[in-house]
């Protein structure tokens, strides 16, 4: 009966994430951080997608700050805050939130406010929808581990 | 991953990471750890020209380009003129031919570009020839 349960999880858990690759909202990067995971650091994925939420929240509260301030002209520190996302995104294999931001950023260069604005929602939305998805692998990964009787630090 | 990874913990190679993203910090550590080459995390240039001036050195340093205080452009000058032969690769995620050259001609022995992954991290120790793949 629990091996049952931990095999209708683990199907489950491939499902979503061939469901992600095929939508495009994760790419071969996010691979990578799996395979990155072993018995020295078993919650390697884990710990990295958290380090990047946090991050991204204080960049993306950052950027709405920066947009809705009336007399905003600092374009350059929203490439900044932009070259961050790009980067910890590729990191970390969030391709279609890379890429949104890639656009933004393309706004910002062209010191385009209206742009910049509808950017910024665009991206907000990939990544709530990135941060979702994760939470819900993660809670079929516990789930996995419950059922296998593992241990799991968290 | 495809191919074996290779374990160079007997070759006692050091590195340095200088990326003031705490994301592509843990990855890039990790990333050494799994080839056995033992690692320092640093945020930015400054800290790293700071931690050779405090007489560290290594054979690797994976040099990021945009950061604050002192960019990998600045850090990677900064060390050639104090001496530092060290191998430095430049890695990025922009890769404009522009911005490239300036970082390769600052002083970098060689450059990819973000993410990086275990095997692009191979190809820089072969192409800096501190791995030889057999």
């Amino acid at each position: 009966m629990l091996g049952l349960g931990v095999d209708r999880l683990q199907a489950d858990i491939n499902r979503l994430l061939t469901s992600l690759f095929h939508q495009g909202v994760l790419d071969e990067q996010f691979l990578q951080l799996q395979q990155l995971q072993d018995e020295t650091s078993p919650t390697f994925v884990y710990d990295v997608i958290n380090i990047y939420f946090d991050e991204s929240e204080k960049l993306l509260r950052s950027l709405r700050l920066l947009l809705m301030d009336r007399e905003f002209s600092d374009y350059k520190k929203i490439g900044l805050h932009l070259n961050q996302l790009v980067g910890s995104s590729s990191s970390i294999g969030a391709r279609r939130v890379r890429t949104v931001c890639v656009a933004f950023r393309s706004a910002s260069e062209l010191n385009n406010r209206p742009g910049c604005l509808r950017g910024l929602e665009v991206v907000e939305h990939e990544y709530h929808y990135l941060k979702n998805m994760m939470h819900e692998l993660f809670q079929l990964e516990q789930q996995r581990l419950l059922a296998a009787g593992v241990r799991y630090p968290m | 991953m495809a191919g074996e990874v290779p374990n160079l913990e007997a070759s006692k190679l050091t590195a340095l990471v200088v990326d003031d993203n705490f994301v592509n910090q843990s990855v890039h550590h990790k990333l050494l750890d799994r080839l056995g080459i033992k690692n320092d995390v640093v945020s930015n240039g400054q800290e790293a020209v700071d931690v050779h001036c405090s007489g560290r050195n290594y054979d690797l340093i994976l040099m990021d380009m945009d950061m604050p205080i002192m960019n990998g452009i600045q850090a990677t000058r900064r060390l050639r003129e104090m001496g530092i032969e060290s191998k430095i690769a430049g890695v990025t995620t922009r890769a404009e031919e522009e911005e490239v050259k300036e970082f390769m001609e600052a002083g970098l022995n060689d450059f990819q570009e973000k993410p990086l992954t275990i095997s692009k991290l191979v190809s820089i120790l072969h192409n800096l020839e501190l791995y030889v793949q057999t």
